[in-house]
């Protein structure tokens, strides 16, 4: 599996790091309530096809990104640095 | 007593001709008391103990390919109870015991081998909560016995003890863990559970759950709609699927494990060997062949099948450990899908559903619980009290900050 890193171009899975579902970039503000942190925590869509994921480019420019990928055939989709990407999400 | 030695023997001077089927295939009826979706390992031992321990008979495990298709089939049987935290302790110990006991129950030879497990540690910090794991399972009542550097030498000298890197200063090693032929267990739990009349129908996958004023009326199948009073989902990796079929969300990422197989050798690995630091772990089956493997791919999939990379690592940390097994062939990798809870640990409850019932989470160690996995499952949907072995995989513990927390990573799905 390659990726291809906006900043970087197309590089190996292994320099990459997997954090979750794309839900983990909206963290709920202060007082959002138990519902709101059980949802961006623990309950995931998990979908069989088609998902938006938080990549990191650990070993390369260490950007924060939003990958597109089927889940069943692993192919992917596309690569876009995540809003306000350089900083650590969770 | 439909399986013996006499009966091995006798069947073999008469040319085998005498075995018959060991489960009916009957046509889904329109309708059960319960129907348990998903034909995996847990949905059969829930089946089996259903009629066992509660008498119900009106029963049908729906399954949408093959009975022993999934992970049941695709794991590598290890058997083990050696957990820190209440709430594993208890279920872990119980399902222990339940091996212990269970081809005797089933009259059937599921192969089940307490070669010992050992984990191995490579540091004075590593000794000191190996120590404290392995008192706080002999406080739960399973066996725990701290080896040093030379107990670990007489039992598997061929290890390369000095490694640079991960120099082995010991292990723990638990007596009463091993392995079991997996196939054997759904196929043990499949007669048992059709012997007591409870309908396995393969080939039927579930496609829609009925629900009206907030309760279960039935399911959707391939072969037509099924009327049910309870109906438990127990479908492995296809937990967030299903559940959404009744418009649950649930607290499940699905990722994908490899594990491999080499040609058949003669017997020289005895036990089974966890090396946590390489995420390598090692045990010889009965037919010879070594059975290996790691950790997660480390992102979601669905893909019955692992990638390159973490197969690479594998083989590196198997080389580190045992360089003796360098020259073995691989046969075969697979993977299967683990559905992944927040916390490593699984749900056996109720849903927001009346009559839906959750047995779900298993990470890659649902194997060594499928008894009591049925066991409790069972107890939960014949008298809809959780059963105490059970009493804390709750659905709601995420939310409400009760976790499970067996490895200490926190809520991160992939990361258990
Ligand atoms: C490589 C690997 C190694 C492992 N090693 C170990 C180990 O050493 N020790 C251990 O304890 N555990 C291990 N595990 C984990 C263990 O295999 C699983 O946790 C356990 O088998 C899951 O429960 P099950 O047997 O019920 O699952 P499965 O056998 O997967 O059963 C679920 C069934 O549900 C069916 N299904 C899904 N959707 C539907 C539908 N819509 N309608 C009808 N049927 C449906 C599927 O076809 C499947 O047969 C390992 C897993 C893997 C993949
Ligand atoms: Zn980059």
């Amino acid at each position: 599996m390659r990726i291809t890193c906006p900043f970087c171009g197309p590089r190996d899975r292994r320099e990459f790091t997997y954090l979750g579902a794309d839900v983990w970039a909206e963290a709920p503000g202060p007082g959002a309530g138990l519902d709101a942190l059980d949802a961006w925590l623990h309950l995931r869509d998990n979908p069989t096809g088609e998902g938006r994921e938080l990549w990191q480019h650990e070993g390369g420019c260490r950007a924060w990104l939003i990958v597109t990928r089927n889940m069943t055939t692993h192919e992917i989709l596309s690569v876009d640095p995540a809003p306000g990407a350089g900083g650590k999400v969770a | 007593m439909r399986y013996s030695g006499l009966k091995v023997l006798a069947e073999g001077l008469r040319g085998n001709r005498g075995w018959t089927q060991a489960w009916r295939e009957p046509e889904p009826r329109k309708e059960y008391d319960i129907v348990l979706i998903g034909g995996g390992g847990h949905g059969l031992s829930t089946a089996y103990y259903l009629a066992r321990n509660h008498g119900l008979r009106n029963i049908a495990v729906l399954e949408k390919g093959w009975i022993g298709g999934g992970n049941v089939g695709r794991n590598t049987t290890i058997v083990r109870s050696n957990y820190f935290l209440p709430g594993n302790q208890e279920f872990y110990g119980l399902s222990l015991r339940l091996w212990e006991g269970l081809e005797a129950d089933l009259n059937y030879n599921v192969m089940f081998s307490q070669r010992g497990l050992l984990n191995l540690f490579h540091s004075d910090g590593q000794r000191d909560a190996f120590a404290r794991r392995g008192n706080a399972m002999v406080n739960a009542g399973d066996d725990g016995v701290l080896l040093d550097r030379e107990g670990v030498r007489r039992l598997v000298p061929y290890l390369d003890f000095d490694n640079a890197r991960f120099p082995i200063h010991g292990g723990l090693l638990h007596a009463r863990g091993g392995t079991a032929r997996h196939d054997a267990v759904a196929w043990g739990y499949a007669r048992g559970a059709d012997s007591r009349g409870v309908d396995i129908v393969q080939n039927c996958e579930v496609t829609g759950i009925r629900v009206e004023n907030g309760a279960v009326r039935g399911v959707e199948t391939t072969r037509g709609a099924i009327a049910a009073r309870k109906v438990g989902i127990v479908v492995a990796g296809r937990s967030s699927q299903v559940a959404a079929m009744a418009g649950l969300r649930l607290p499940i990422e699905s990722h994908v494990l490899q594990a491999f197989v080499t040609e058949g050798l003669k017997p020289v690995i005895n036990h089974v060997i966890a090396f946590g630091m390489g995420h390598f772990y090692i045990s010889q089956s009965d037919k010879g062949g070594l059975v290996f493997g790691g950790d997660l791919d480390f992102h979601a999939s669905y893909a019955q099948r692992g990638n390159l990379p973490m197969a690479e690592h594998v083989m590196e940390a198997g080389m580190t450990l045992m360089p003796m097994i360098g020259r073995a062939r691989v046969l075969r990798s697979w993977g299967g899908i683990m559905d992944m809870s927040p916390d490593g640990s699984p749900i056996i409850d109720r849903t927001p559903i009346d009559g839906l019932y959750l047995n779900a989470g298993w990470c890659y160690g649902g194997f060594k619980a499928v008894p009591a996995s049925g066991w409790c499952f069972a107890h939960l949907l014949a008298t809809d009290q959780p059963h105490e072995a059970a009493a804390r995989y709750r659905l709601d513990r995420f939310r409400e900050g009760r976790l499970i927390d067996e490895e200490g990573t926190g809520s991160q799905h992939n990361l258990h």
